[in-house]
């Protein structure tokens, strides 16, 4: 594919908002996850919570936004320049020529989920403040940040489970190629919710204690919520040159079963090999891989698999969920940009809480921090039903 | 953007199939509305099919009717799903199981609970591993999933599946989120015109107001507003008349598609 500029992005999750906080946690290998406090949640496991949203409404014209998932978007869209970015970006182009691709999982589910402790005793309804459009339908999100950006180009949500906000990069380069948007607000966000606390804990897949991507006593995953925005544009006159770019983009599906990844990695490897072949580039030259790397037994073991058939043996690559924790819907909007900020401030982020690698992982698995030249990385997200996509990233100019 | 239509799948309340309802949609047949019938996929493993909700089964049988017409393969072509809500029997016995004291959420059910479920089971049942994506825009996801199908025969030149779903939430949701009935869509798009093409479908993207395109039968005109997927029925049925026409279907932001449609001969 044509490489496209990342020009301007932000980053919010449990290590701090923008993407300073974010680059010197990962640098320190320091952790955001503490045990869960969320809501009226009595399960024994960690969570990588984005604290004071409580206490932070959406934009008054957008009130009926307003949700736990539309707040952390707009605490994102805030940081980093990136909503004055975009406005910049309007002038440039227009409102009308800039797409919104958003990736979740659960968007506003919290809302439904709070709304249906509330029923009339009576009737069973909904309570009336209970606005289902604005919060817990998964479009909420991209028409809240097209809304909160005034943006009016083409705009969707993909919802593919932990993989959504990685296909998203997918589906602006798709558009721009076709002459249907010259630039594309991409991201994702994902919120702590009941659903996901419980429905992982009943597939057995919550940690306890933090999760510990590739330890050799790994016991599943930690929940977090973070947001991620890029603004991606064609390279060129209008664009920095040392802005660091989209190279390619690889999607697949397991066609395995719901929840539990092929165990040999078979759709993690061809989304890897088709995203390394939309950027023309082989696996040779990618300098670290960032992981999905959630922590559960099977997801670590398929996914070393997978990585192991394509790369070198030297090839360094970790999972950075140890210190986020696994955002869900954000996770890859989250670990693209930890890939990037990797290129821009050169160095290959710890693992946090991992103290063993699994002996019977092949792949080279970074526990400390390595401070490196980073000129290529691929970044990887999976998700229930199969759903794989790998994203290539490059330094620039 | 450019793209042939080499296969349709259809089924809603009174739509029993692309080829059974080729008369409705073109104004030679009465409507009538009738509860929509659809059965489990035989290409589910077991385990599957006992799993699958009502998504899964509207998708696999559009989906398998529109593949059969174009005699494409399943297993190597990419697909892109769109739908409002999902699963929404299931998300309704999630937020219950959730509002009682002991919240004990089904492992299935979670699983199940994923926008891209109906996805998930297509790929495991068709043996697919190519590219699938799984979009919303709320009432106007058929749209969204269009753009994004064409978009893709545009960027790959390859053939695309696209197929779009919704049916109903139980109370207490219905009465918040009304959806009037289950259909679901499927259209086969390859990149050039070959034997089996019914028709070019020509689209252009409008950012700006424009008046969408309405079934002229009461009947249909009330199913396209009732039912997310079934804002396609003005489409079909220039496919259906098999005329040169234009169709103009709403996107989100007031803005819309331009969709010239042109029999193949």
């Amino acid at each position: 594919m044509q490489a496209l500029a990342i020009s301007h992005f932000s980053i919010v999750n449990c290590l701090g908002g923008g993407s300073r906080a974010v680059a010197d946690a990962l640098r320190d290998r320091r952790s955001g996850l503490a045990p869960c406090d969320f809501d009226t949640v009595a399960l024994d496991t960690h969570i990588g919570r984005v604290h004071g949203l409580e206490a932070l409404p959406v934009r008054p014209d957008l009130g009926a936004y307003d949700c736990r998932n539309n707040r952390l978007a707009q605490l994102g869209l805030e940081l980093d320049g990136f909503a004055g970015a975009v406005a910049q970006a309007r002038d440039r182009y227009s409102a009308a020529r800039i797409g919104v691709f958003m990736g979740t999982s659960t968007s506003g589910m919290l809302e439904a989920e709070l709304a249906f402790r509330s029923r009339d005793p009576g009737t069973g309804a909904l309570p009336p403040r209970f606005r289902y459009a604005g919060t817990q339908n998964s479009f909420s999100l991209a028409d809240f940040v097209q809304r909160y950006l005034g943006l009016q180009g083409p705009a969707c949500v993909v919802s593919t489970a932990c993989s959504s906000s990685a296909k998203v990069f997918g589906n602006a380069a798709r558009m721009i190629a076709a002459g249907i948007c010259d630039a594309a607000v991409v991201g994702g966000v994902d919120t702590l919710c009941l659903t996901t606390l419980y429905g992982f804990h009943s597939l057995e897949l919550t940690a306890r204690g933090p999760c510990r991507p590739f330890d050799a006593e790994r016991d599943g995953i930690s929940i977090g919520e973070g947001a991620g925005f890029a603004l991606l544009e064609r390279v060129g006159a209008r664009t920095d040159a040392s802005a660091p770019q989209l190279l390619g983009i690889g999607e697949s599906c397991d066609a395995h079963h719901m929840s539990t990844p092929h165990p040999d990695g078979l759709g993690a490897r061809l989304a890897m090999q088709r995203a390394l072949e939309s950027a023309g580039l082989a696996a040779a030259s990618i300098d670290y891989v960032n992981l999905h790397g959630t922590g559960t037994r099977t997801n670590d073991a398929a996914e070393d698999r997978a990585v192991s058939s394509l790369f070198d043996a030297a090839t360094p690559c970790n999972s950075t969920k140890g210190a986020t924790g696994h955002l869900l819907g954000a996770a890859g909007i989250t670990e693209i940009i930890i890939s990037i900020l990797a290129i821009e401030r050169g160095f290959m982020p710890g693992s946090a809480h991992t103290r063993r690698v699994d002996s019977a992982m092949q792949c080279n698995y970074l526990i400390e921090t390595r401070t490196a030249s980073v000129r290529r990385v691929l970044s990887n997200s999976f998700g229930f039903g199969g759903s794989n996509c790998s994203v290539v990233l490059g330094a620039g100019g | 953007m450019l793209a042939f239509v080499e296969g349709v799948g259809l089924v809603g309340p009174g739509l029993r199939g692309w080829q059974a309802s080729r008369a409705i949609l073109a104004g030679k047949q009465a409507y009538c509305s009738a509860p929509t019938t659809v059965a489990a996929s035989e290409l589910l493993p077991a385990a599957e099919r006992r799993r699958a909700g009502m998504p899964v089964k509207l998708a696999l049988a559009a989906g398998q009717e529109a593949f059969a017409i174009a005699g494409r393969d399943t297993a190597a072509t990419p697909t892109v799903f769109a739908s409002s809500s999902g699963d929404c029997d299931n998300v309704h016995h999630i937020l219950e199981a959730l509002a009682a004291t002991e919240r004990q959420v089904s492992p299935t059910r979670f699983h199940n609970s994923v926008h891209n479920a109906a996805a998930g089971y297509w790929s495991i049942a068709t043996q697919c591993r190519a590219p699938s994506t799984s979009l919303c825009g709320h009432d106007l996801s058929f749209a969204a999933g269009l753009l994004e199908a064409m978009s893709q025969v545009a960027f790959t030149g390859a053939p695309v599946g696209l197929i779009a779903y919704d049916h109903p939430y139980p109370e207490p949701l219905h009465a918040t989120r009304p959806i009037h009935g289950e259909l679901c869509v499927a259209l086969l798009l390859a990149p050039q015109a070959t034997a089996r093409a019914v028709a070019a479908l020509q689209v252009t993207f409008m950012p700006q107001e424009m008046d969408a395109s309405s079934a002229a039968d009461p009947g249909l005109e009330a199913l396209r507003t009732g039912v997310p997927a079934a804002r396609c029925l003005p489409l079909l049925a220039a496919l259906a008349r098999g005329t040169r026409e234009t169709v103009i279907l709403e996107c989100v932001a007031a803005t819309h598609l331009h969709v010239a449609v042109t029999p193949c001969a």
